[in-house]
């Protein structure tokens, strides 16, 4: 079952004509003309659709939560920031069909009350931005935009703003901020956006994939989308795919499908690459904790790991992980542990804003000891020091890229541990060029 | 400083652009046009300099300072002047683990500079940068507006190669 994909295939499907010609806009036409808003935001509500941003945050109960003051305007923000290393499933969907997001963008805009939306798009991707402009032109020519669309007494203009480079800014304050001409620093909740977004006026701030879905549930009912998946993981998901597998990609998926399938059926990942071996997994995007070779697809319980938000949660951070964003990083036992965690700690360093001191003082001393033990300068005592770094971010910032960065790093040592202290036993050994861990449990 | 006596401004097109993005925010939030404007200012000159912050300052009718803040902050925006072209290159985990290392060091010999570096005849200027969001297409550097994807030595040999030609 394609929801999101069906017909990305098609020749020209980025253009109006044929995305129209394959059904598109029907969800335009269906809700605007026979649904109320509260009509269209109960069948997304019946949808159990979560956010496919990185949080899996129930869209419906989000949408819900929207305040209607009398005479304030109300936002639609589509989140396009994406910027979670390993994440490239929203990028691949905006340029190949924008149509989908855009008439997601109209029907989720009328449910909400918007009369204005913005999609931000990260500023790195400004070629997409060009590619959302001509779609939005094509769709306003054809009078699906404007002042009173389809003579329903609707009006939506549609924005495309774009970013400046900063991860940051894919959290939903932080763009806001970026959205009103800010430095990207988040701001403390509450206020909600849902209370106080945009301009302090209500908003809702969703996902490129979760507003893309919309259409599908206008058009065949929030119960059908439900049926699709897994107990409270329904629907599909694009996954986005790489690292140390045959073919990597985007792959749309029904939610439940066994990670050993994803992994290594030839309709999906394939395999790992030729004449190697799993050894390690990050499932959800840099910064969800990385998996060992024996808990990805097995729980602790020796259950088969499903691609659900459930089961790859299973075990907590002791034993599982996240379904995230979906980033799905391979790792065979070319790959080193310890390289790969410093690799991440300078991009959170980096990408950190500076307003809380455990995220800026924390991210930039875990790059720090990390790089020690990388290049062969580390101690035994300094392993234990980056746990306990991390556990001092974890949970003491305004916004969650401090966890973000302190779960890589604690998810490394609890799984690769041998490896990192054989980089401090023996740093000859470990600093030689392309040296890697030489006793990895593989699958 | 007035828009009269410096000599940094818009193109009467670009201008135009600019008016027209300035007018598409609501009443009074005319600052969200800040970031297109500085993207603009880029697209115009390859860089963002003081001088350009205070003319986008003056189009908006805010302080310089609430220019300088945001120009620091997003990576994207160039404060020294570049080459022609800026080679902005993924170093991000995945992008390394499809052979991205191997892939920059031979950028960086071929080039003969690093990253921060413009060659000495003004073509390219280096730029590492963090996950492009298109990782399963990588290796991966952008230049401007495109993305050169699933690089190789031989690729990056191509491409310096044609832009070379170009001049």
């Amino acid at each position: 079952m394609k929801i999101l994909t069906q017909h990305i295939n098609v020749p020209g499907i980025e253009t109006f004509e044929v995305y129209r010609k394959h059904g598109g806009y029907t969800a335009v036409e269906k809700a605007l003309k026979k649904m109320t808003p509260e009509e269209v935001v109960e069948e997304v509500k019946k949808s159990g659709v979560r956010g496919r941003g990185g949080a899996g945050f129930p869209m419906g109960m989000k949408w819900s939560f929207l305040a209607k003051p009398e005479g304030v305007p109300r936002y639609l923000v589509c989140n396009a920031d994406e910027s979670e290393p390993g994440t490239f499933k929203d990028h691949y969907l905006m340029k190949t069909i924008p149509h989908l997001l855009i008439e997601g963008m109209i029907v989720s805009s009328y449910a909400l009350g918007a009369n204005k939306s913005f999609i931000y798009v990260r500023g790195e991707l400004m070629y997409v931005v060009r590619i959302l402009e001509k779609a939005i032109e094509e769709a306003r020519a054809a009078g699906f935009l404007g002042k009173n669309i389809l003579g329903s007494g609707y009006d939506l203009e549609l924005v495309v703003q774009p970013g400046g480079g900063a991860y940051i800014c894919g959290e939903e304050t932080a763009l806001l901020e970026s959205l009103e001409g800010k430095r990207g620093n988040p701001r403390n909740k509450p206020p909600f956006p849902a209370v106080k977004g945009l301009y302090q006026c209500p908003t809702v701030v969703n996902n490129v994939e979760s507003i893309s879905n919309t259409p599908w549930i206008v058009n065949n009912g929030g119960d059908a989308y439900a049926a699709i998946g897994v107990g409270r993981s329904t629907g599909t998901k694009l996954i986005s795919a790489s690292g140390h597998i045959k073919k990597p990609g985007v792959y749309e998926i029904e939610l439940g499908v066994p990670v050993e399938e994803f992994i290594y059926s030839d309709e999906y990942c394939g395999g790992i690459r030729d004449g190697h071996r799993l050894k390690a997994l990050v499932a959800g995007g840099s910064s969800v904790p990385i998996l060992p070779a024996n808990l990805i697809t097995k729980t602790a319980n020796g259950e088969a790991r499903l691609m659900t938000y459930e089961s790859l949660s299973d075990g907590g951070f002791q034993t599982g992980t996240m379904l995230g964003s979906g980033g799905f990083i391979v790792f065979d036992e070319t790959a080193c542990i310890v390289r790969n965690t410093l690799n991440f700690a300078h991009f959170y360093r980096h990408e950190s804003c500076g307003q809380c001191s455990p995220c800026r003082e924390g991210t930039g001393w875990m790059e720090k000891v990390l790089h020690r033990i990388e290049y062969g300068k580390g101690a035994m005592e300094h392993i234990d020091l980056l746990v306990d770094v991390s556990k001092k971010i974890e949970g003491n910032t305004i916004c969650p890229l401090g966890d973000a960065a302190a779960w890589p790093v604690a998810a490394a040592i609890r799984h690769f541990r041998p490896e990192f202290e054989w980089h401090v036993k023996h740093p000859e050994e470990a600093t030689r060029p392309g040296a890697v861990y030489p006793d990895p449990i593989l699958m | 400083m007035s828009t009269e006596t410096t000599e940094i401004r818009f193109t009467p097109e670009r201008l135009q652009k600019a008016l027209d993005i300035i007018a598409r925010y609501p009443e009074g939030k005319q600052k969200s046009a800040l970031l297109p404007l500085l993207h603009l200012v880029q697209e115009q000159w390859g860089w963002v300099s003081t001088e350009a912050m205070d003319y986008v300052a003056e189009l908006l009718s805010i302080q310089p300072i609430e220019v300088y803040e945001v120009a620091t902050f997003y990576t994207m925006f160039h404060l020294e002047p570049v080459g022609k072209h800026v080679i902005e290159y993924c170093r991000t985990g995945p992008c390394c683990l499809m052979g991205g290392e191997k892939v920059y060091d031979h950028l960086k010999k071929r080039l003969g500079i690093e990253t921060g570096e413009t060659t000495p005849d003004g073509l390219f200027t280096l730029k590492e940068v963090e996950c492009l969001a298109a990782c399963g297409w990588g290796p991966v550097f952008q230049i401007r507006e495109k993305y050169y994807m699933n690089l190789t030595p031989e690729k990056v040999d191509e491409i310096i190669d044609e832009l070379s030609k170009q001049g």
